[in-house]
């Protein structure tokens, strides 16, 4: 029996994971996420480069563009305010494992809903905007609300998959709307309707210009205020109310959740029409507060995509939304005018891509270790 | 609003719905969600047309284009399989990367003009059958009849073969699989690759035949969406999901041929007349898509059919109770 002891032990050098039994702690968890953010842009300077572009004079210009002066910054919020909603109408789905893809339709509906009031003369014309705004505002929340409840029904009562069925209302949403740019609203056959009257739009900055002259020229509107208090008020449902612990129960431990009595089939559908609603919202204010009419342009630039990305980029905090919603903001701003014009959807992509596959660092302890073997 | 040409046409444009459903079946079986569909066909619409301009040969382009899907399909084995990651996130991040990129590298190519597309033949004999012969084989393409051979294939490949059966093991139980030494992860590789090749197919089918040419995200339209929600009708099965890709097929072809006529079924056609309100007939396919969910759901549901046992789980190796 010598020949265990004749065999050569060979050692080397491997890689080893552990699984993380604790939270990882905030510091590490948002190194990771930022480090994440950093190889997207590599990964995304590789492309740009490769299709013959220059990928550090379209950063550089993405930054000027978006932050390079108080003007530009402002653009910068007003593109970042519908991501602001979108992101929390999706956070509040996905902590519930409730994958909400529909954003962009209920925005859509939302925006459908609030003009509505205005182009069928629900309100006379001339109504200030202490009528208008909460009666609009209530509207696009409704129709987005309707809009989320129809995934969410499908999904509690015939467990239909809501991807799909979200998705699905997406494309209907745009038909639906289309319909009524082009046909019944249409302004002399153009694919916008009627300029909305000064009571239905919501205030911006350059309108009290004559008492800050600071705020001449500056686009960004009502409807940020919005986002801020609609982010509060999710903070606190999310993470200090009873419902709020209810939804984080469901989506960590169904299981759990069902034995301690709590309504899955309810929660479902309340969660999603709450989704539907706060991007509903983002709808409403895109129509009140940047075009002021009911057009397809900035509707349907994609913001409830974008709100996926930003919800899942903020871990699903309501108030870190705020912040890389206007990351986003100016991704989007300054992406306009670089070519080719997919490049921001493409870093966004990227950016996911890069998120999810860095969460393995967060879930394990990757050790190099020394390892024996016979 | 000849019958027999819209179910012709009916079967071009389902053969595009049949490749994406297939791949995705197959990855799905092997316990994959791949959401990333409608980005993989994307990708091979715009490689296989633009492949074709580069090199004036459309077999090439068709190979490029699956070569291409395949492998972006791998960034979302690599995150869903090795790291673990949720796979709905991960699918919708390829679907986004995928759109991304084909935006950017395709950028121009709507401007480039024709391009040679992939043969028209009529098969001889079996287009002489009545009926019959003019729907399937009468001037197709060349990727209509091949799309004829992989639904028996796929499903003797799936329920009666030796590697099918493996397929099917990695995607219900995988740790029986990895006891019995198949190797969960490689076969899961596999098959998302697979479903992405077929994905670039189906992206192929549409730029080189269906409706030739790249109109960015237009191109698809969502259909790779609705391949998804095919599957789920399907019920995982070759089959179910040939029959669902050609029903929807000739709804497609229906609905923009109900906008021609001036009158319909006698009377004046409304949707001649008042061009928007044909945006409710676009509507209709993906109506129609939640309505056969629904039905795909109950089904499951009273037959206690279902998803592959592991769809969406990620196997991890030792870990108890998978």
């Amino acid at each position: 029996m010598t020949e265990s002891t004749v065999t050569k032990k060979r050692s080397f050098w491997r890689i080893r994971l552990e699984p993380r039994l604790d939270e990882p702690s905030t510091l590490l968890s948002l190194s990771v996420t930022l480090g994440a953010v950093v190889v997207a842009l590599i990964l995304g300077g590789v492309v740009i480069a490769a299709v013959g572009g220059n990928p550090f004079v379209s950063y550089a210009y993405i930054a000027k563009a978006s932050f390079g002066d108080t003007g530009v910054l402002s653009d910068t919020i007003v593109k970042a305010t519908p991501i602001i909603l979108t992101a929390l109408a999706c956070s509040i789905a996905f902590r519930m494992k409730l994958w909400n893809i529909g954003a962009e339709g209920q925005f859509i509906m939302g925006a459908w809903g609030a003009s509505a009031i205005v182009l069928t003369h629900m309100l006379p014309d001339e109504s200030s905007r202490w009528v208008f705004i909460p009666v609009m505002a209530l509207a696009g929340m409704s129709t987005g609300a309707a809009w989320g409840f129809i995934p969410g029904y499908l999904k509690a009562k015939f467990n239909v998959n809501e991807i799909i069925s979200s998705l699905m209302l997406n494309y209907i949403a745009v038909s639906w709307v289309n319909f009524w740019i082009f046909g019944v609203w249409s302004e002399g056959g153009f694919q916008m309707s009627p300029k909305f009257p000064v009571g239905a739009s919501l205030p911006r900055l350059s309108e009290y210009a004559k008492e800050f002259p600071i705020f001449r020229g500056l686009t960004t509107h009502g409807g940020l205020i919005f986002g801020f208090v609609a982010a509060i008020i999710l903070w606190f449902i999310v993470y200090r109310s009873r419902w709020g612990y209810e939804i984080r129960l469901i989506g960590d431990n169904p299981q759990a959740a069902k034995y301690a009595g709590v309504s899955i089939v309810k929660n479902i559908i309340l969660v999603m029409m709450l989704s539907g609603a706060l991007a509903g919202l983002g709808g409403m204010s895109e129509v009140a507060g940047v075009v002021r009419r009911l057009q397809t342009s900035p509707i349907n630039a994609g913001y409830g995509f974008t709100g996926i990305i930003v919800a899942w980029l903020a871990k699903l905090n309501p108030l870190v939304i705020i912040l890389v919603s206007i990351l986003f903001g100016a991704l989007i701003l300054a992406g306009r005018e670089i070519q080719p014009a997919g490049i921001p959807k493409m870093i966004q992509g990227i950016i996911l891509v890069c998120l999810i596959a860095s969460d393995f660092l967060l879930r394990y302890r990757v050790r190099v270790v020394r390892g024996e073997e016979a | 609003m000849d019958p027999i040409i819209i179910l012709q046409a009916g079967v071009a444009t389902g053969t595009v719905l049949l490749f994406a459903t297939l791949g995705e079946v197959l990855a799905e079986r092997s316990g994959v969600l791949n959401l990333g569909v409608e980005g993989m066909m994307l990708i091979g619409a715009m490689t296989a047309f633009s492949v074709t301009i580069s090199t004036g040969n459309p077999w090439i382009g068709v190979l490029a284009a699956m070569l291409a899907a395949g492998l972006i399909s791998q960034i979302h084995a690599f995150i869903s399989i090795t790291l673990q990651a949720d796979q709905v996130v991960s699918g919708l991040a390829l679907t986004l990367v995928g759109t991304g990129i084909s935006l950017v590298l395709g950028e121009g190519l709507s401007k480039a003009g024709t391009v040679s597309l992939m043969p028209n033949f009529s098969i001889p004999l079996l287009s002489a059958i009545p009926i019959l012969g003019p729907i399937f084989f009468t001037n197709h393409s060349v990727l209509v009849y091949i799309g004829y051979l992989f639904t028996p294939l796929a499903w003797y490949y799936i329920n009666r073969t030796r590697p099918g059966l493996h397929l099917r093991a990695v995607g219900e139980y995988p740790s029986a699989a990895d006891a019995l030494g198949i190797n969960v992860f490689r076969m899961r590789y596999l098959y998302v690759f697979i479903g992405g090749m077929l994905a670039g197919l189906a992206g192929a089918t549409l730029s080189l035949a269906v409706s030739p040419g790249w109109f960015s995200e237009l191109t698809t339209g969502g259909q790779g969406w609705i391949a998804v929600g095919l599957v789920i009708f399907a019920q995982w099965d070759p089959v179910r999901a040939a029959i669902g890709s050609y029903a929807f097929g000739a709804l497609r072809r229906l609905i923009l041929d109900i906008q021609g006529p001036l009158l319909l079924f006698g009377f004046d056609n409304p949707f001649y007349y008042n061009s928007y309100l044909g945006f409710f007939l676009q509507m209709i396919p993906y109506a129609f898509t939640v309505i056969v969910l629904v039905i795909g759901s109950r089904e499951a549901f009273r037959k206690r059919l279902g998803a592959p046992a592991a769809l969406g789980e990620p196997y991890i190796r030792g870990e108890r109770g998978k």
